[in-house]
């Protein structure tokens, strides 16, 4: 490219749209912890109330996914390409992503109750976004000048989405077996279990969990032969051990191994969870400390 | 190996005999190796061997890095080392852990293979004695003398294979589960061999190429070059590569983005052969140019600046374009000369080049925007032997100052030389003669890199990836259908769980109502 032009005032529209999705996502969550609690409470009549209080949260969630959605296309036409390049752009949108495939999953009744999670995780990753990656709209790098950022960041972006999903139902599918939460008489222990009861049967969770992990484990699988083939044009070889590289590789191991052990005697349920916890943790650390303190050439962050 | 079947195929698991004579130890290793925990523990203990080459420097990837490292931690570094901690990904260690994970896979998906070849081939199982326990479980009433048949052809219809007796069905569908799992395997084996034997016989080179110089595809043109064990030179291809002109566009209009680079363009002159006609192409980051024998990559570029020194009696002893090496965003670059023709004494200069001079405010220069708005070249010089005579190979962009005198620049006494205007000359110190700015140019910094076997990694790591799909996607269903005295009896089953299955042999029973109208 030769000539591009910037929109910075459509940029600080963007980053509004941003900060009302986070302020959404605040009342969002808390109608989720709200309902929550209503529903894990005794009485029948005061769990009869928790309905119109989820209606309502999720109310506020679609809106605060279409404010998000709307800020980070914003954000696109302001740079006047995809809004992933760097990793304030690339939080925004793949937050945007995990909260869409979230309300594009509602009609899954069990899934319902992880909203907690998923909108609290939102609220997080924008609060980081905008308090600690945020940079101002910048052309792209030749670098980056491909069809390729197009093709294998949106699918690294949806991988992550569907191991986000599956590492929150794997959380609670943890909880739900853990045997001491069961029998001790704690008064904490006795309320996590109420809230808990909430949540679909153990064996429901381990098949969701597994269900987002397989789509995410084949988009990662894309993720990393498009980056290889991306790389071949960009650096002149399709793998060379780059920091980035090797944590997409751990990473997808690490979820083969979750594959694994999900048909392997003695590492089903519980065990096989926590590969799936390990997983994501990688993903979150491949995406954080990788990004701003690893040696590489996937430096992106445009953080100085 | 699967990552989601049962498998059908021993794991070992089962010995547990104490006594075992040789063949029988050998075949309990065997069964150990193959076993789907094994696959798992090394899969777990590759993703954790491959930590330390992301902390580490690496020598295939950042091979200044681990210069870096040994300079700044003399002691462990060489304890590291020996751990082949530098080569994390070539180490015995590292390369032992996966080549026992592909063994343990070989042995998994041989019997495998053969196991589904024989369902591929053979009819569907025998229907089980009872179908009490099957996770989906049905029964109709039905008077239909035909209803058997009705049920079989609704099983055909839904892309089953039946096999109809007269007492019930068998039937059973996504085979292709188990065809992409194999596949997925088999592939994985593709790409490592392919990448091993692309190693062999690969070559990757680097020249940098001054405007209006040409590149000959053979190894004297090349600055570095890194052949695989299988390479002969031979096989370079003689085509030539004519830089005639480079672009470097940088972002002016954009306030938050000024001196941000939007496009490098290497203009080019390209024969594929000795002989050949001259072709135009271009060159930019991400769109290589692909010629015969080779893919040519940009991978730099900065400023070179002609410069002519001469002695004091006016004879020349270096003139021509001197690469400058980019320090920073905005091209503050580096270059050495090292003047060994030098008469009467060697001398070598270590130079600045700001394409955008300015002045901080602490005095010094620096550059403010990376196109040449107001270039200058600063000089400081060294007098003394440089110790290009004594054959110890030295960097040709750093210059060992130690036991040379400074005589300009720095805290010689004399001011650092400038030049500001192109075509300006001026005096060197010391009677050592004079320097001439006579130009400036650009250079591209290329690779040239060459893999036979890229098509095959490519090829292999498209059906590793369809085969996981169908692996993980494609349900491997089996129906079995019962006749009773009463009607039908209908189970169904699944290599794993599957919310499916009522709702199939619901559609199979209303199929068989649809008819009795």
């Amino acid at each position: 490219m030769t000539s591009v032009v910037l929109n910075p005032i459509l940029d600080g529209y963007a980053l509004y749209a941003i900060y009302g999705a986070m302020a959404l996502y605040t009342v969002a969550f808390l109608l989720f912890v709200w309902h929550l609690s209503r529903l894990s409470a005794k009485g029948k009549k005061i769990q009869a109330t928790a309905l119109p209080i989820q209606r309502a949260a999720l109310g506020i969630l679609i809106a605060a996914a279409a404010i998000h959605g709307a800020g980070a296309v914003m954000r696109g036409i302001a740079a006047s390409r995809v809004p992933w390049a760097n990793m304030y752009e690339f939080s925004i949108s793949g937050s945007f992503m995990i909260v869409a495939i979230f309300l594009c999953a509602w009609f899954v009744r069990e899934i319902r109750v992880i909203a907690v999670l998923v909108s609290g995780f939102a609220l997080l990753v924008l609060g980081a976004a905008t308090t600690v990656f945020y940079v101002k709209v910048k052309t792209l790098m030749p670098a980056l000048q491909s069809y390729w950022l197009v093709i294998h960041v949106t699918v690294a972006v949806l991988a992550t989405a569907f191991f986000n999903i599956a590492a929150a139902l794997a959380v609670a599918y943890i909880l739900r077996s853990w045997g001491w939460l069961g029998k001790s008489k704690l008064p904490i222990a006795q309320l996590a279990k109420r809230v808990l009861s909430v949540f679909p049967e153990t064996k429901k969770l381990e098949l969701l969990s597994y269900r987002f992990n397989i789509i995410g484990f084949i988009l990662w699988t894309f993720t990393l032969a498009a980056g290889a083939i991306w790389a071949e044009r960009a650096w002149h070889r399709f793998w060379g051990w780059d920091t980035k590289e090797v944590w997409t590789f751990i990473i997808w191991v690490i979820y083969a191994g979750y594959l694994h052990a999900t048909s392997t005697r003695g590492w089903t349920g519980v065990r096989a969870a926590w590969l799936s916890l390990v997983g994501f943790a990688a993903i979150m650390f491949n995406f954080t400390i990788v990004n701003l303190f690893f040696k590489g050439l996937h430096v992106y962050s445009g953080l100085k | 190996m699967s990552s989601s079947l049962q498998s059908n195929v021993s794991h070992g698991d089962e010995i547990r005999s104490p006594k075992l004579g040789f063949g029988g130890w050998m075949r309990w290793i065997w069964s150990q190796i193959t076993s789907m925990r094994t696959a798992l523990l090394l899969l777990l203990l590759l993703a954790v061997a491959a930590i330390p080459g992301s902390i580490l420097p690496q020598r295939s990837a950042d091979p200044n890095g681990v210069t870096t490292y040994f300079q700044n931690n003399p002691q462990s570094a060489p304890i590291l080392d020996k751990f082949q901690l530098f080569d994390v990904y070539t180490s015995s260690w590292f390369s032992s852990i996966y080549l026992l994970l592909f063994i343990s896979l070989v042995g998994c998906v041989i019997p495998r293979i053969r196991h589904h070849w024989d369902a591929l081939v053979s009819e569907p199982i025998d229907i089980p004695r009872s179908l009490a326990r099957f996770p989906a479980k049905k029964t109709v009433s039905s008077r239909k003398a035909d209803a058997l048949e009705l049920v079989g052809s609704t099983l055909k219809r839904k892309r089953f294979r039946v096999k109809l007796t007269p007492t019930g069905i068998s039937a059973e569908k996504g085979y292709l589960r188990e065809t992409g799992n194999l596949l997925f395997h088999v592939s994985l084996l593709g790409v490592l061999v392919s990448v091993a034997v692309g190693g062999a016989t690969s070559f990757s080179g680097q020249r940098v190429l001054v405007e209006g110089d040409t590149f000959v595809n053979n190894l004297a043109g090349y600055d570095s070059f890194s052949p695989g064990a299988w390479f002969k030179s031979e096989s370079l291809v003689p085509f030539s590569v004519k830089l005639d002109r480079f672009q470097a566009i940088f972002d002016l209009k954009n306030t938050t983005n000024v001196g941000t680079p939007l496009d490098f363009r290497a203009y080019v002159s390209v024969k594929n052969s000795a002989n050949a006609v001259s072709k135009n192409s271009l060159i930019r980051v991400n769109y290589p140019l692909e010629v015969p024998g080779a893919n040519i990559y940009l991978t730099g570029n900065g400023y070179a600046p002609v410069l002519t020194f001469k002695d004091a009696d006016g004879n020349v002893s270096f003139s021509g374009p001197v690469i400058y090496m980019p320090q920073d965003n905005n091209y503050t670059s580096l270059g050495v000369i090292k003047n060994a023709d030098a008469k009467p004494a060697q001398y070598g200069v270590l130079s600045f080049f700001y394409p955008t001079a300015a002045k901080l405010t602490t005095g010094a220069l620096t550059s403010s925007y990376p196109a040449p708005v107001n270039p200058l070249v600063s000089m400081n010089v060294y007098v003394g032997n440089l110790g290009l005579d004594s054959g110890i190979p030295s960097n040709a962009f750093q210059l060992a100052v130690h036991g040379l005198k400074q005589v300009a620049g720095g805290k010689s006494g004399t001011k650092a030389l400038v030049l500001d205007t192109i075509g300006q000359t001026i005096a060197l110190p010391n009677g050592l003669g004079t320097v001439t700015w006579d130009g400036l140019k650009r250079y591209a910094s290329l690779d040239i890199d060459y893999n036979p076997a890229q098509g095959w990694v490519f090829g292999f790591a498209l059906a590793a990836f369809l085969g996981l799909a169908a692996s993980l996607l494609i349900p491997r269903r089996r129906v079995f259908v019962k006749k009773t005295e009463t009607g039908l009896e209908l189970a169904a089953m699944a290599k794993n769980d599957d919310p499916k299955l009522d709702s199939i042999l619901e559609s199979l029973t209303e199929s068989l109502k649809v008819k009795k109208k």
